[in-house]
């Protein structure tokens, strides 16, 4: 069980920073560590014990394999990722256009 | 497996530093090293396809952070403010959600298969028919590709989805003059 | 850039691209497949704007031509899932032949989808990348 806790320890340094922290691209940290905790978090659970990766080869035909399971749906997530941080950087580059600052505490302030 | 551990403190400890640290290119660079030791996680628990993708991903991530602050500000100058009491209302927020979140977490831990032995009921399904009925050689691609074809276009739509997202709101207005 | 990274950047864009087509295409034989492929594309594109700089001509090109092979990458994907409902009888049908194991040619539809998701994925990340790092502020004076 012990793996499994350090990724729950990854997810809440994220939640922490999306939670506390006043600077937006601190927040999309925060986002981008919750993303990589909950991948690890399912490439942990289809983990088999002396077991080989999904690939069959040439050269042995026993069916020793980690689960293929989990891999199939983190494969797609980690690529949706990388699409929801450009979508976060972008909206910060254009608040920070028009504000000319990353603070949120500005931004809910100056209303022009 | 003593590896493992050794790269989930070292993953923990540059997360803790990436969101401290004042300098935000400095915090970009320890995102990039929480990536890769996630990297290497994945190889030690038998997964190379996730290992090539996340590596790619996430050298492509620490890019377009450093090409954003690179355009904007390098210094983080929210931590030398007042502190309010708002800001000391959100952490007990984050302790009290933490505690209780483990909490959680470690009763529901318990109940799910041990750590090294997974129940792989349609896996083993999965497995023979990929090999013979499909002939594929990497089983990953065949269950992303044959069994499970829908997902794969759901995924296709949500980046497409993205794409257009970031294309419209860094629409270039205007003239330079 | 300095001109070692122009020099070596001349050398690179080539064998990175090669590297890319090569992980699409074995992606049923060996670990990768589409999405790693595609993202390896995107980054020799990405290595060619870093090093040389864009001026604003090559640039708005390079957006127009990508968005247009994001959306044919797209199509090519439906459509190849279009052919299964007509020639077999549901979405997503199988219906090329599957030959023997371990060839390039094997496996029925797997290599064309991967082909088509690699152009997607690819395309799409060089736009995003193209709109972030390479866009132009319009300050308020």
């Amino acid at each position: 069980m012990l793996p499994y806790l350090g990724c729950i320890f990854l997810f809440l340094v994220g939640i922490y920073a999306i939670l506390t922290k006043r600077n937006l691209i601190k927040i999309a940290i925060g986002f981008c560590l919750l993303e990589y905790a909950v991948n690890l978090f399912f490439a942990f659970i289809g983990y088999k014990k002396d077991a080989l990766a999904p690939i069959y080869t040439n050269v042995q035909q026993t069916k020793n394999f980690v689960d293929p399971i989990p891999q199939a749906l983190v494969l797609t997530a980690i690529v949706i990722g990388l699409g929801t941080t450009a979508l976060l950087l972008s909206v910060a580059i254009r608040i920070y256009e028009k504000y000319k600052t990353f603070d949120i505490k500005e931004i809910k302030r100056l209303k022009e | 497996m003593i590896e493992l551990y050794i790269l989930l403190i070292v993953a923990i400890g540059a997360g803790i530093v990436a969101v401290e640290i004042k300098d935000l290119l400095a915090s970009a660079i320890s995102l990039g090293v929480v990536g890769f030791s996630v990297a290497i996680m994945f190889i030690l628990t038998q997964a190379p396809d996730l290992a090539i993708v996340q590596i790619v991903v996430e050298v492509l991530t620490v890019v377009i952070f450093v090409g954003v602050i690179l355009k904007t500000t390098h210094i983080d100058t929210t931590l030398e403010d007042r502190r309010d009491v708002r800001d000391y209302l959100t952490k007990g927020v984050f302790v009290l959600f933490g505690i209780f979140f483990l909490l959680f977490s470690i009763s529901a831990l318990k109940e799910i298969p041990h750590f090294g032995q997974p129940i792989m009921k349609i896996a083993s399904h999965y497995l023979v028919k990929g090999f013979e009925e499909i002939r594929a050689a990497n089983q990953v691609a065949a269950i992303i590709l044959d069994f499970r074809g829908y997902d794969t276009l759901g995924e296709a739509t949500v980046l497409f989805t993205s794409v257009i997202g970031v294309l419209t709101i860094l629409r270039k207005i205007g003239k330079i003059k | 850039m300095t001109i070692i990274v122009k020099t070596i950047t001349k050398l690179l864009v080539g064998l990175i691209f090669l590297y890319g087509i090569y992980i699409i295409f074995h992606g049923h034989l060996t670990p990768g497949g589409g999405f790693a492929g595609g993202v390896i594309i995107s980054a020799s594109f990405i290595l060619l704007i870093l090093a040389f700089g864009s001026e604003e001509l090559k640039e708005r090109i390079s957006y127009i031509y990508s968005s247009i092979f994001e959306s044919i990458g797209g199509l090519l994907f439906v459509l190849i899932a279009l052919f299964g409902l007509i020639l077999g009888s549901q979405f997503f049908y199988n219906f090329l032949p599957k030959g023997k194991v371990f060839m390039l040619f094997s496996s029925g539809i797997i290599p064309l989808c991967n082909i088509a998701i690699g152009i997607k994925v690819g395309a799409g990340l060089f736009a995003i990348f193209l709109a972030i790092a390479a866009t132009r502020f319009i300050m308020k004076e």
